[in-house]
This record gives C-alpha cells, sequence and structure tokens, in this order.
C-alpha cells in the first residue's frame, strides 16, 4: 500500500492530524459535551479547525458534516462515486478532497450539494492525499504505483520545492526538490521491522519529524529539515501556558467562521466582483442578425382583407415597409458607429498635429 | 557529518521570572495564516455587532434650570465647565464631571438668549431680551473644585443697556471685542458701555452671531430675513450677504478651515458654505425632520453636531452628506442649543425641558484609562471595521440605527414629499422645450440670491 504526506517547509498536515486526535476529538468531547453523532460507520474524519465542523466519509460514500458547537449535523451529501477511505482537508482554504476508487479526486464545501472539482488523477483507485499549504499543490497516490503532484491553479501535473514522504510496504522513502528545478530526488529512505504494514505518514508542522502509522502501532523517526523553525506565537505555541491555552480558545470560538467562507479561492472575500465585459458582436453576426429580421419581416402572412386592401400591390408595399422597418435599428447602429469612428479620426488628427517647423517631416498623406 | 534538527529548549521560548512578561515569537509567512481575510472578515463583522451592544452614548442629564435652556457657552480655558442660560433669566456654570452647578448668575430679567466666555476664559459676557449686555468675572478653576455649595452667587463686572432686545451674542478669538445680534449687529468693548460699531443691512433682525476662529475680524450673522451676511470689523459696511429660501437658525465656523461655516437651516437641513464662494454650498448635510437649532464644530474640525427641534441631536462628517450617529431619548424635548466639548469626546445638548444633557461623541466609546492591550486592540478592530464596511453584511449593523416612530414616520414621509417633487421635476422637464427647465443642484436651488 502506497501512503503519502507532502510538505515540508509550510505543512499543516500536522494541524490536521495531531490537532485533530489530540486536541479536537479530546477537548471538543470533553468541552462541548461529546456529541452523540449520526455519521454511520464512518471511516474518515476530518476537522476544519477554523470552522469548528467535523467531516466524515462513511462506507456509502456518503459524507457528513458536524457543528461542533452546536452538535447539529449541518451537511449530508451523496458523492455516488464509490468506496473510499481517502479524504483530506485543504489547509489553504478548508474545501475537503476525496479519493475516489474510480480514480476521481472531488473537492467538496458545505453550502454545494455538487462538488465544486472534480478530476480524473488516477486510473485505479485512489490510496492517499496530501496538500501543501500554500494551497495549490496537491500529490495523490493510485493504486497504479504512481504518485502525481497537482497544480490546483491549473489542475495539472506539476512539481514544485518541498519534501515529500512515501511509504510502501515497510519501507518510508522521504524525497525532497533541493535545486528547485521540479526534480524531486530521493533524499532519505527508512525502513522498519519487517512485516509491519504502513497505513499512514505525516509531518509534524514545527518539528522535524514524521509521524508512521502501522499495522502494529505507530513510530516517528527524524527527518532533517521537515519542520518549521520558527513559530507564531499567536498561531500555534507548544511552549503555551494554561491560562494562553483558555484564551485562545475563546478567541478561536470568537473568530468561527460560517461555512460559506468555504470556497476555491478565499482570497476573494472582501473584493469586488469584476464587470463582465460586454461582447462585441462582429460584423458577421451582425450581419447574419440583419438578415434573419429581414428574412422574419418578409415571411409574415398579411390578413385577407377586403375593399381592394388585399391587392397584390398594396401587398408588397405593406412588405416593404416591413423590411424597412426590420432593417431601420440596425442601420441607426451603423450610421452611429460610423460617426464616432469619424469623431475619433478627427480628434486623433487634432492631436497628431505637429508644429510647424516639424511639419515638413511628416509623412504626406496621399489625397486621394 | 553532524547534522542539525529541529530542538528547542524550554528555557529558550519561555520566560524566566513568574513576573516576566511572556515570550512572543512572531513568523508573518502567509501559509502559516490561512483564510486570513475570513477570519478578519468575521473579526470585522463582529466589531461591528460589538460596537452595537456597547454603544451607550448618554452618560447624564443636568437639572437646575426652571425653564427651558437657551444658549450655552464653554469655556475655551477651562474643560471641565460650561455656561447654560435658560429663558428665566438664569445663568449657571456645570461641572461636567460631577454634573453640578458650580455658580449661578443672577441679574437678566427677561430671557437670557445668548451666552459667551473670552478666550482667556476670564470673563462671560450675557445678554437677553431685557436688551441688557452684562459681563461677568469667571470663577477660577480651583475655587470650583473646593467649593461644592451650589448657592454661590456671582455679581456682574458690567451692566450695559441698550435700546433693543438681544438674540446672540459671540466674542472674538484672541480680542477685547464682542458682538451681539438683535435689530442690528453691534461690536462691543469690554470696557465701553456703548457698542464701537453697529453694523445694519436690511431692517430685519440679526438672530445668531459667530466670529471667525481665523481672521479675528470676521464674522458671520444670519437674520431673520433668511440672509446670511458676512462682515468685516475694517469696512464700514458689511462684505456679503446671500438670501436663502429659509432661515438659519445658526452658523459655526470650521475651526481647522476657518474659510468654511456651516449653517444651520430651519428647512431641516445644513448647508456647508466656502466663504469665499457663496454661490453654492459646498455640502448639504441631511437627516433631520425638523428645524436644525443650533450647530457646534468640534475642535477637530472633522464633524459637527446638530440639536434639532424633532427633539434629537445628530453628529455629521464636515463633508458627509448624512449623519453618523442620532442621540435622543424618551424624555427630551426640543433641543435649543448644542456644544461639542473642548476635548471633542463630549456633547452637551440643552432642551426645552429645562435639561442639559451629557453625551459621548463616540456612542460605543471605552471611557476611562485604557491599557496598552485594550488600545491596541480596538484599533485593530476599528481598522478591521473600516477594511469591511462597504461588504453588506457590515454596512448595514454599522448603518442602522433606531429612531424614535415620530422621526421615522416623519423621515419617511419627507422621503416621499422628495422623490414626489423630484419625479415631477422630471416630468416637466421632459414635456417642456429642451433646456428651458434648466435642472438646478440642490448645493444651489436653497439660494435665492447672492448680494455684494
Amino acid at each position: 500500500m502506497l501512503t503519502v504526506a507532502l510538505f515540508l517547509f509550510f505543512s499543516f498536515l500536522f494541524f490536521c492530524f495531531f490537532f485533530f486526535l489530540d486536541k479536537s476529538l479530546t477537548s471538543c468531547t470533553s468541552e462541548f459535551g461529546g456529541h452523540c453523532m449520526g455519521h454511520g460507520a464512518a471511516l474518515k474524519l476530518q476537522f476544519l479547525n477554523k470552522h469548528f465542523l467535523l467531516a466524515s466519509k462513511n462506507k456509502l460514500g456518503q459524507l457528513h458534516y458536524e457543528d461542533n458547537i452546536t452538535g447539529k449535523m449541518v451537511g449530508n451529501f451523496r458523492t455516488s462515486l464509490g468506496h473510499s477511505d481517502t479524504m483530506q482537508v485543504n489547509p489553504f482554504n478548508n474545501v475537503l478532497a476525496v479519493g475516489h476508487s474510480g480514480g476521481t479526486v472531488t473537492m467538496w464545501k458545505l453550502t454545494s450539494k455538487a462538488p465544486l472539482v472534480k478530476m480524473l488523477c488516477h486510473k485505479g483507485p485512489i490510496t492517499a492525499l496530501a496538500f501543501h499549504s500554500n494551497s495549490h499543490l496537491m500529490a495523490t497516490a493510485g493504486m497504479e504505483r504512481k504518485i502525481k503532484l497537482w497544480d490546483l491553479r491549473k489542475y495539472n501535473i506539476i512539481f514544485q520545492k518541498g519534501l515529500l514522504a512515501r511509504a510502501t510496504g515497510s519501507f518510508v522513502q522521504i524525497w525532497g526538490d533541493f535545486s528547485g528545478s521540479y526534480d524531486y530526488s530521493r533524499y532519505i529512505g527508512h525502513s522498519i521491522a519487517k512485516g509491519y504494514q504502513i497505513q499512514r505518514v505525516l509531518f509534524r508542522i514545527y518539528e522535524d519529524v514524521l509521524g508512521i502509522g502501522h499495522s502494529m502501532g505507530w513510530s516517528s523517526i527524524l527527518i532533517p529539515g521537515s519542520g518549521e523553525p520558527n513559530f507564531d506565537t499567536w498561531v500555534a505555541n507548544s511552549f503555551e501556558t494554561r491560562k494562553q491555552r483558555n484564551e485562545k480558545e475563546v478567541r478561536s470560538l470568537l473568530d468561527k467562521l460560517p461555512p460559506e467562507t468555504i470556497m476555491l479561492d478565499p482570497t476573494k472575500i472582501g473584493s469586488v466582483r469584476p464587470t463582465r465585459k460586454k461582447e462585441k458582436s462582429t460584423k458577421q453576426e451582425r450581419e447574419a442578425e440583419q438578415e434573419a429580421a429581414i428574412e422574419g419581416a418578409k415571411n409574415i402572412s398579411f390578413k385577407k382583407k377586403t375593399k381592394g386592401r388585399s391587392k397584390p400591390s398594396k401587398m408588397a408595399k405593406k412588405n416593404q415597409e416591413g423590411i424597412a422597418k426590420a432593417k431601420k435599428p440596425f442601420l441607426e447602429q451603423q450610421a452611429k458607429e460610423e460617426e464616432m469612428l469619424k469623431k475619433k479620426r478627427k480628434r486623433n488628427e487634432e492631436e497628431v498635429e505637429l508644429p510647424k517647423s516639424l511639419q515638413r517631416f511628416a509623412r504626406k498623406v496621399p489625397t486621394t | 557529518m553532524k547534522v542539525k534538527v529541529i530542538s528547542r529548549s524550554t528555557d529558550e521560548f519561555t520566560r524566566e521570572r513568574s513576573q516576566d512578561l511572556q515570550r512572543v515569537f512572531r513568523n508573518f509567512d502567509p501559509n502559516l495564516r490561512t483564510q486570513e481575510k475570513a477570519v478578519e472578515y468575521v473579526r470585522a463583522l463582529n466589531a461591528a455587532k460589538l460596537d452595537k451592544i456597547f454603544a451607550r452614548p448618554f452618560i447624564g442629564a443636568m437639572d437646575g434650570h426652571i425653564d427651558a435652556i437657551s444658549c450655552m457657552a464653554k469655556n475655551p480655558n477651562h474643560l471641565k465647565g460650561i455656561f447654560s442660560g435658560s429663558m428665566d433669566g438664569d445663568i449657571r456654570l456645570w461641572d461636567l464631571a460631577s454634573r453640578r452647578t458650580v455658580c449661578q448668575f443672577p441679574g437678566h430679567q427677561g430671557a437670557v438668549r445668548g451666552l459667551t466666555v473670552s478666550t482667556d476664559g476670564r470673563v462671560l459676557v450675557s445678554c437677553g431680551t431685557d436688551a441688557t449686555v452684562r459681563l461677568w468675572n469667571v470663577p477660577v478653576p480651583t475655587l470650583m473644585q473646593s467649593d461644592d455649595c451650589s448657592d454661590n452667587e456671582a455679581k456682574p463686572l458690567e451692566v450695559y443697556v441698550w435700546k433693543n432686545a438681544f438674540w446672540a451674542v459671540d466674542h472674538q478669538w484672541d480680542g477685547e471685542l464682542f458682538a451681539t445680534a438683535g435689530a442690528q449687529v453691534d461690536i462691543w468693548n469690554h470696557n465701553r458701555s456703548q457698542p464701537v460699531n453697529s453694523f445694519e443691512w436690511g431692517k430685519d433682525t440679526a438672530i445668531s452671531v459667530r466670529f471667525n476662529p481665523g481672521e479675528p475680524n470676521i464674522l458671520a450673522t444670519s437674520a431673520s430675513d433668511r440672509s446670511i451676511t458676512i462682515y468685516d470689523l475694517r469696512l464700514s459696511s458689511p462684505a456679503r450677504k446671500i438670501v436663502m429660501r429659509t432661515k438659519t437658525n445658526s452658523i459655526a465656523w470650521n475651526p481647522m478651515e476657518p474659510m468654511n461655516f456651516t449653517a444651520a437651516n430651519e428647512d431641516c437641513n445644513c448647508y456647508s458654505y466656502d466663504a469665499r464662494r457663496l454661490d453654492e454650498a459646498r455640502c448639504v448635510h441631511k437627516d433631520h425632520v425638523s428645524a436644525v437649532m443650533d450647530i457646534d464644530y468640534s475642535p477637530t474640525g472633522r464633524e459637527f453636531v446638530t440639536g434639532s427641534y424633532d427633539r434629537s441631536v445628530r453628529i455629521f462628517q464636515y463633508n458627509g452628506g448624512h449623519s453618523r450617529e442620532i442621540y435622543h431619548t424618551k424624555r427630551m424635548q426640543r433641543v435649543f442649543c448644542v456644544k461639542f466639548s473642548c476635548d471633542a469626546s463630549y456633547i452637551v445638548s440643552g432642551s426645552d425641558d429645562t435639561n442639559l444633557r451629557l453625551w459621548k461623541a463616540k456612542a460605543s466609546e471605552q471611557l476611562g484609562v485604557l491599557l496598552p492591550r485594550e488600545r491596541k486592540k480596538h484599533e485593530y478592530l476599528e481598522a478591521v471595521k473600516n477594511r469591511y464596511k462597504h461588504l453588506p453584511e457590515v454596512k448595514r449593523i454599522v448603518r442602522h440605527r433606531h429612531l424614535p416612530k415620530a422621526i421615522y414616520k416623519a423621515a419617511s414621509l419627507r422621503r416621499i414629499m422628495t422623490e414626489a417633487a423630484r419625479k415631477k421635476d422630471e416630468r416637466r422637464r421632459a414635456h417642456s422645450a429642451p433646456g428651458s427647465i434648466p435642472s438646478e443642484s440642490l448645493r444651489k436651488k436653497r439660494i435665492i440670491q447672492e448680494v455684494e
């Protein structure tokens, strides 16, 4: 079985796993009363720490979201893409990525029924998923023994600097890109006792440690250069006192994000939607439109009237009038455009008016 | 080969003694703080809500007068003191900190209509409908603190009797002169029992007068013939005049941009003018639903406070078309005079119900000494709120004010009326020859003529 954990320098995965296990489950159950969950037979859990949402994926391929503060189930989606046991939250935008047995990866948010993104990544089932915390790097591992790195801005395969840990059987391998030329090479290999099957590997964000979960428990190894050496006291502080922790808890509850803030590009919040530029129709399109309007005017059938009002000459005249009427807006538009063009040209000419001394160097415009 | 691995010793990252501050380490890498905009937005929303919760602008009422308050004056030399004059001829000096009367100045027979203090804060000038101008000695602040009996009565320094009733008085900045408004505008000196100079333009009564804070020889008056006149003491005749469609009740000069003044008009609006260009208002401040009775600028010059006949006090930006704040209570009646305190953090209003009321200038501001961390937090929340104020949810919360039913109904009625007038105008224009009915902006529309 192939397992992947990506990133290193700024990886947040630690948060999603260790934080989740140590803090949210234990502290949530103790402080918020230990909600009884209707998640079904959950295979995988993920915690969106800023939204206080617990996401789960069950055997039937259903996705559940539970609000940890109120204890209510807030979302329930069917993925309808088959059994899967890989699910990972993207730390950049808190969008949930789910890998499926058909080789597709889908991304979900709480406020939409359909997946935001559905991408075919592998030819076989997906065995592992990992994100780089800078938003646009995703690593997927497939049953067909391939690891792919994806640029989430363009949704195609790329490589970028960072460290990647992969595990097969009882062997862990760390890949790194130290040259910066998108060339991942082997950095460190480590094999644990034979016969142990590695289920999952995870980097710790602020330590040079890789945690390995295997069939006989879990162990950890040192990977130099994998952790973030400078932590921020206001983001994560491993030396915090009890008072600081209490304060942080209150503050994080005050800053609980509403589920609508989960979106593919969270930097869009507070910005103005660009106005859609009005497409200018091409000349051919306009001509076609005019033709169609004239055809429509030609094909109008008139009522049969008495007292000579339906004489062929009258009918022809009426028809002509109808055609002229249909043509009129187009002609007007054309005239207006021509006038604008003329004005523009005139303005340009005025601007180009050179001083007298330089005029003799100006190119002569042919008068005809 | 030596390989380095992260190892952090507790000594390095925690404080040495329990009295020390906790150590703080920063890393501003954006990858560590994801969803920053969303977090800021939520904080802005919460800050806006908290502002609403903590908006308790009313500090207290000062009662003691037995008739409506007609005028007030602040002492430029003493922050806590404020003078008020009432319709029964009573003048009182209040201590804003303890909200009690410090001193009374009895003597006026009729209503006191004008009060002002000289720039050095020593002399109080009052005038009233009994056609007298009285000069009083202002008690020394140290004496005010030690002496808290309220029946401390003062004797006037001088009493000058003149021919007509007075409507307003204002003292020159950094000078010996003061001006009274009545049947004409009179300029007085402290030491002379008769006006040194008199101005008259038309036959109507001047009802308010204000000296320019920047140029001590210039003053603006408004009269009951709907005019605003600007006088220059160095000239023998008035300088300029405009006639508006409705009467101007009061005028205030912007202390930071002394060429600009704002006129509180009878038609519910305030008009900011540039004194050099009187043909059009610089800004029209709308929101009141009844005549604006008094106006006073904040010493910062960025906002001003107005009191209105609709029983409310509003605060406007100096360049904002609508008010940023409205203050009202159930018991407050018609507001006749308002003053901004000299430190721009309080507002005093005097109303028909014989009370002076003390308000905070910023409704949700925390009073008292702030710790540095508290102050930082307030600044941060203010900045975040400012950044996201255009988003609809934040905007809705920040803008919303609870209005008394009467004001709410009158405002909606006014809106309907202006909308109807606009529509009618539009239709009239559409059905007449092009160009025959020119459209005029509101800033010009209310001015009838400008006279040089």
